[in-house]
């Protein structure tokens, strides 16, 4: 078979994707320029003003105590009457101070933009600007803060900045505190490290005097958040500590100082954080002073909410200091003056000055940026510069008359700064038409290159056309290369590429049209007509089933419910299946009383009691499908958006329960399905004889697959011990956390490496029984005929031998005694499964080692979806041979579109029955810390483990693909039809693929560009829904999400079903050289 | 021939699509306050008993399908005993696939199950007036060759309508429109009432386009 063309057309066909995909978010994901200038004392904000601006007030505080506590939401700070949940009223500091000393203390709600990550706000409420969605992925790489900020502006105004606590600060703000403690954060199990530290060090450093703004940022409520949820008793305990740690600071404040008490997010109900819901985005922002500051009582005009970005210019204005460059939030009024100064008098500023020096500033970055970026529309850009040139008219009017600020003309600068924080908004959510639309362009031809590629199947021999198309591609590619050189000056790569890959694939598609339609004037396509079905499938039920899921990706309420969507598509495929049987005729046997015109079908080779049982096991199939479709609805996870959902307490990680029951019974039960999942594994190929001999792959099936289960097993067993139990052992434990996923690692790992070095399971037994004699008769007749070459002989000696082999595999298994009819001199074990056999105990590999990335509860999901991938086989393979029993089936190895898109449905819907959403707060960031309890120094390893984690079902299902082409012939030899006369046909299993190794290789093709044309039809869809719907209302929390997950999905499993396909071809070339090196020792 | 039968097949159908109708007005008239979302339960068993009740007249009336073969009176007793056991399976069966589909579980019962006694009302009982109780008839006649009479194709597309209505009848429970037919199982009992309806139209209509390719074999 053709094994090099066949990777490089799917690579190509592969790359094709990838353009599109890096093309269209590209244009989708939302950039801002950063603006790399830093205010300073001695701007002038205003062209031909004459006195600097900034530092010309006067600090109205000396010193500044920031505390930071991660993920304080605003319902943590509140107080609540009746019966209070664990997380309330935890916090009475706040409500006795503000009650008893009005003019020294608010509590504000302290709105954050998304994304809701911590590294994220740390930036936006220290560089008053707003953040991107493209940030999120920079949570695990935190790098310096490049634009102007407050921590780099309070350095440089001589201020010793002091920081303990959550190590993020010290990653964005290198060298430039005086003195730093920074304490590890990435551990979420742990929740008082960080705290403990802090404490240590906290009073002690305010009691001295070398500090001017100590910041202390702690992530205690933040982890517990992360491990327990806020619905707990350890959630009470921290926030009571916090309680006492903000009571002993404002103990020891001085009259200078400002405390300032925030969140910098909140977290939803189970404890994350990072989308843009109301619990998430508001936060506690509590403010306190000695002495006082606020007005007495309670304005009208004190705002409620206070956006993120405004803590920044209040701070820098009270604190003396300028407004870091890029600042777009407004000063908090109340804690400015309301009357202007009189003169000399006091030398802090009035909020009319506050508000004009902020205004200023942000009027300086507007313009700066415009003439950076020109990302901002013209006609709001010229809006506000009206605005801002009316305003400064009005207040140097005021000014020289001496009058006291009008209400009307804060109001006016107020709403100038909230207009230009919309406009902001607005712009930095702008597109790229053009890239999101070329994008698309290209992912639609790749859909239907593999349409055509599948349909046609003209694919694998045609290296000349590909590689025609690939050269014109080049060709167009370099072409755009130089005409961008030419007319920019530089070169954009996304462009050339896109270039390159559509003209590549028009060439291809005009190939292939050309070739159909010489095809046609020859007389038709043999393989087209031989199939009997003539009409194009586009209107077929697969496809229809396919359209409406592509469909559903467009409405971001059938995304919320994709979980149920899929399931209910795949049972509606599932049951599709004996339903078309029956209206083909195929379920049952032609009964003789149903009087069928006997004309019909050619004397079909059917025996009643084989159609019956072959229908028993659809029908058994089916049953499994269906129970552990249902059985898999209750594992998954909910949305924030799903009123009324309880998430599977499957979910929770053991060493969260409580119950020290339910927890015993909860490990048995996954340390039972791991086993079971193993055991059948094992089973499967015992089986069919692939756990014989001394192979390589054979090792690895018998020992590593086993021992690295029972490390999951034991590792599971350590994790979920509770703390406090056990304390004399806590370091034995921590080794032991550490060893043992690893070891369960490394044997897999082994494991997959013996398997790639020797794939072949096949265990070959010589037998000098009186046989040999009558054996290799019938191989001079062959000699005789075709003696040409070695390699002719060579193809026609492979039947026989299969034949010869099968025969002896077959008895060995029914009777191991010798006896001697025309039996073969050799036996093959597992020969039948050569090819299904390392796919099989590959994707056994792959599954455990991405269960062992989950919580233990998950066991039971990949238990159900090894059951469910079994039944999705056997479904698909007993529906071909039904079809092939009563003669209607075609004959060659196709493999049905059903078949995939069932199979990729099962994908989407594990992806869910693992607990998964395609949201950002429901990533399991646990999984990063599986085998490395202490955290990562690089950012690859956990990105990497956290991606498998998330991609777990697509991964498995994608290295199961080819597995699709083997079953039916897997299948075939159970059917019971040895008693028949014509059992020498039967039985050859996979060894049918080697005696016509074209068509096998135009299945394997057909199969994998199948399975990518379903795939990349969804991801098509989900682009599409994310370039339509890029106004609507839920496309950072919906739609922009699901492309992200679906687009990352994509190129995971399309990488994993090359590496499924490669493992294919290496096995064809293993099995090869294995015949090249066998048949001469039989035939001599 | 083919004309007449077709024609005494239109007129059946109307006959049996008014039942939907007559299910719909009756209560509206008899009792207050009825409105088929607000009470949709009373709506459904009307609608399912009115319908049931014109089959299984139209069809005594035509003598189509019931080919007693004896006429004693414990045969007709077991033939009516064995049809109702056959109906209340196929509720519990359809009960069993709308759970399956992700019907709540143990949460209104009662309204899946009404669901389950349309669908078999719509499905099953014209099965058992056409053909008796006999699954391994419903099987056979669900297949490409397995349709007998005009009767039998007009069975199998108002089949097909129902469960394809009551399919697509799920598609819009998901939405966030906040509609009172949203809720479960208005929209489904509706889809499979509109594909029942539109099934009992699209037969006849088929069978006379179709009628020169359609050839049946012996009865
Ligand atoms: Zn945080
Ligand atoms: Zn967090």
């Amino acid at each position: 078979m053709e094994r090099l063309p066949v990777l490089l057309l799917l690579l190509w066909l592969c790359s094709a994707f990838f353009v599109g995909i890096h093309l269209f978010v590209g244009g989708f994901l939302l950039v801002r320029l950063e603006v790399n200038k830093s205010s300073s004392c001695a701007d002038a904000l205003l062209p031909g003003a004459a006195r600097p601006d900034f530092c010309e007030g006067g600090a109205r505080f000396r010193r500044a105590v920031l505390l930071v506590v991660d993920a304080l939401r605003l319902d943590f700070a509140r107080f609540r009457g009746g019966n209070p949940r664990p997380f309330e009223n935890k916090l009475p500091v706040l409500r006795e101070v503000t009650s008893s000393q009005p003019e020294h203390a608010r509590l504000f709600a302290f709105r954050a933009d998304p994304p809701t990550t911590t590294m994220q706000r740390i930036k936006g409420f220290t560089t008053g600007s707003l953040p991107t969605f493209v940030d999120v992925g920079n949570n695990f790489a935190s790098s310096a803060v490049l634009e102007d900020n407050l921590v780099r502006q309070l350095a440089r105004a001589g201020k010793r900045v002091v920081f303990m606590g959550d190590d993020t600060w010290e990653s964005l703000f290198p060298n430039q505190f005086y003195r730093s403690l920074p304490f590890p954060s990435f551990n979420v199990k742990d929740l008082h490290t960080v705290d403990d530290g802090i404490l240590k060090h906290l009073y002690g450093t305010m009691e001295g005097a070398d500090w001017d703004v100590l910041i202390a940022h702690f992530l205690g409520v933040d982890h517990c958040g992360h491990r327990f949820g806020p619905d707990h008793p350890a959630m009470a305990d921290k926030l009571t500590q916090m309680d006492q740690v903000i009571r002993s600071v404002i103990r020891r404040l001085q009259n200078d100082t400002l405390l300032v008490v925030m969140g910098d997010h909140g977290m939803t109900d189970t404890g994350d954080h990072g989308g843009e819901s109301l619990k998430e985005t508001d936060a506690a922002l509590f403010l306190y002073s000695p002495s006082p500051v606020f007005p007495a009582a309670l304005s009208q005009a004190e705002p409620e909410v206070v956006p993120q970005t405004d803590l920044v210019p209040t701070l820098a204005l009270l604190l003396g200091v300028p407004i870091p460059y890029s600042s777009i939030g407004q000063v908090i009024l109340p804690l400015f003056h309301q009357e202007s100064r009189t003169a000399g008098a006091r030398s802090h500023l009035s909020q009319l000055e506050a508000l004009w020096i902020n205004a200023k500033q942000v009027n300086r970055f507007l313009e700066t940026y415009s003439y950076v970026a020109r990302d901002i529309p013209r006609e709001s850009l010229s809006m506000l510069q009206d605005k801002f040139a009316s305003l400064w008219n009005e207040y140097s009017s005021t000014v020289k008359e001496g009058r006291t600020a009008s209400p009307a003309l804060v109001a006016a600068l107020q709403s100038y700064l909230t207009a230009v924080r919309e406009v902001c908004q607005a712009t930095w959510a702008k597109f790229h038409p053009l890239k999101m639309a070329s994008g698309i362009v290209i992912l639609a031809t790749a859909c239907t290159l593999c349409f055509a590629v599948s349909e046609a199947l003209a694919g694998a021999g045609d290296t000349v056309a590909l590689r025609a198309s690939l050269a014109m591609g080049a060709f167009a590619g370099a072409g755009v290369a130089v005409g961008q050189l030419g007319s920019l000056g530089y070169v954009d790569a996304a462009w050339c590429l896109g270039a390159a890959i559509l003209s590549s694939q028009l060439a291809f598609l005009w190939g292939l049209r050309r070739g159909e339609g010489r095809a046609f004037a020859r007389g038709g396509d043999p393989r087209r007509t031989s199939g009997g079905s003539l009409s194009p499938p586009v209107f077929s039920v697969p496809l229809l089933v396919l359209a409406l899921r592509c469909a559903s990706l467009l409405s971001d309420s059938y995304v919320i419910a994709e979980g149920r969507v899929a399931t209910f598509l795949l049972l509606s495929l599932g049951l599709y299946i004996p339903l078309r049987l029956n209206w083909e005729g195929l379920l049952l046997p032609t009964s003789p009383d149903c009087q069928k015109a006997p004309g019909l079908l050619p004397s079909p080779p059917l025996s009643s009691s084989a159609v019956r049982r072959e229908s028993l096991v659809l029908l058994a199939g089916l049953g499994v499908l269906v129970a552990s479709l249902y059985l898999s609805l209750f594992l998954h996870n909910c949305r924030e958006e799903q009123g009324g959902c309880n998430p599977s307490p499957l979910l929770v990680p053991l060493a969260r329960v409580q119950d020290s029951g339910l927890r015993n019974l909860r490990y048995v039960l996954s340390v039972a399905s791991l086993a079971a999942c193993t055991y059948a594994l094992r089973c499967w190929l015992r089986h069919y004889g692939n756990l014989n001999g001394p192979g390589a792959a054979v090792f690895a099936a018998r020992w590593p697959l086993p021992l690295a289960s029972l490390c999951t097993g034991l590792y599971w067993a350590v994790s979920s011990t509770p703390e406090r139990s056990f304390r004399g052992f806590a370091e034995l434990i921590a080794l032991a956390l550490v060893v043992l996923p690893r070891v369960a690692f490394a044997f897999l790992a082994l494991g997959a490496t013996l398997l790639w070095m020797n794939p072949l399971t096949v265990f070959l037994k010589p037998r000098q029984a009186p046989s040999q004699g009558k054996g290799p008769a019938p191989l001079p007749r062959y000699r005789a005929s075709t003696a040409l070459s070695p390699e002719a002989e060579l193809h026609h000696l492979i039947p026989q031998l299969y034949q010869r082999m099968r025969r002896s595999l077959e008895d060995g298994e029914s009777s191991g005694g010798p006896e001697g009819d025309g039996r073969p001199a050799v036996e093959a074990y597992g020969l039948g499964t050569v090819y299904s056999a390392p796919v099989v105990l590959l994707s056994g590999l792959l599954g455990l080692g991405l269960l062992l990335l989950h919580s233990e509860g998950m066991a039971l999901a990949f238990l159900l979806l090894l059951l469910e991938g079994t039944a999705l086989l056997h479904l698909h393979a007993s529906s071909m041979t039904l079809a092939s029993l009563q003669g209607a089936h075609k004959g060659d190895f196709s493999v049905p579109w059903l078949s995939v898109l069932l199979w990729d449905l099962a994908a989407t819907q594990f992806f869910h029955a693992t607990g998964h959403l395609p949201t950002f707060p429901s990533i399991q960031w646990g999984a990063a810390f599986v085998g490395f309890p202490q955290g990562h120094v690089g950012t690859l390893l956990p990105g990497s483990l956290v991606a498998l984690n998330t991609f777990s079902s697509h991964i498995l299902f994608a290295v199961g693909c080819p597995l699709l082409l083997f079953w039916p012939l897997v299948c075939e030899v159970q059917a019971p039809r040895r008693g028949f006369g014509g059992s020498e046909r039967n039985a050859v299993m996979e060894m049918r693929l080697r005696e016509r190794p074209r068509e096998f290789s135009t299945a394997l093709l057909q199969l994998a560009a199948r399975c990518l044309c379903v795939k990349g039809a969804q991801v098509l869809a989900s682009a599409l829904a994310a370039a339509i719907l890029r106004r609507h209302l839920m496309v950072w929390k919906v739609f922009a999400p699901k492309l992200m997950f679906e687009a990352a999905g994509f190129v995971l499993a399309t990488v994993f079903t090359l590496v499924g396909f490669a493992l294919v071809l290496r096995v064809d070339f293993a099995v090869s050289g294995w015949f090249k090196r066998l048949i001469p020792e039989q035939c001599r | 021939m083919w004309d007449q039968e077709i024609k005494g097949m239109a007129s059946a159908h109307m006959f049996i699509a008014s039942a939907v109708f007559v299910g719909t007005l009756l209560p509206a008239i008899v009792a207050e306050k009825f409105s088929v979302y607000g009470s949709h339960l009373v709506w459904v068993y009307s609608v399912a008993g009115s319908v049931a009740a014109v089959n299984v007249a139209v069809f005594w009336l035509l003598g189509v399908g019931l080919v007693a073969k004896k006429n004693t009176l414990s045969y007709k007793v077991s033939r009516m005993v064995r049809s109702g056991l056959h109906f209340t399976l196929s509720c519990f069966f359809y009960h069993i696939i709308v759970v399956l589909y992700g019907a709540p579980l143990l949460e209104s019962v009662l309204e899946t199950f009404s669901l389950a006694v349309l669908l078999s009302t719509f499905t099953t009982l014209r099965c058992l007036c056409l053909l008796g109780p006999n699954v391994q008839a419903w099987i056979r006649v669900f297949s490409r060759d397995g349709a007998m009479s005009v009767w039998d194709t007009s069975l199998q597309i108002t089949t097909a309508c129902s469960v394809i209505g009551a399919w697509l009848g799920a598609f819009p429970i998901p939405l966030d429109w906040d509609r009172p037919w949203q809720v479960w199982p208005i929209s489904c009992t509706l889809g499979a009432t509109f594909g029942f309806l539109s099934g009992l139209v699209i037969a006849p209509v088929w069978i006379h386009w179709h009628r020169k390719q359609l050839t049946y074999k012996s009865k």
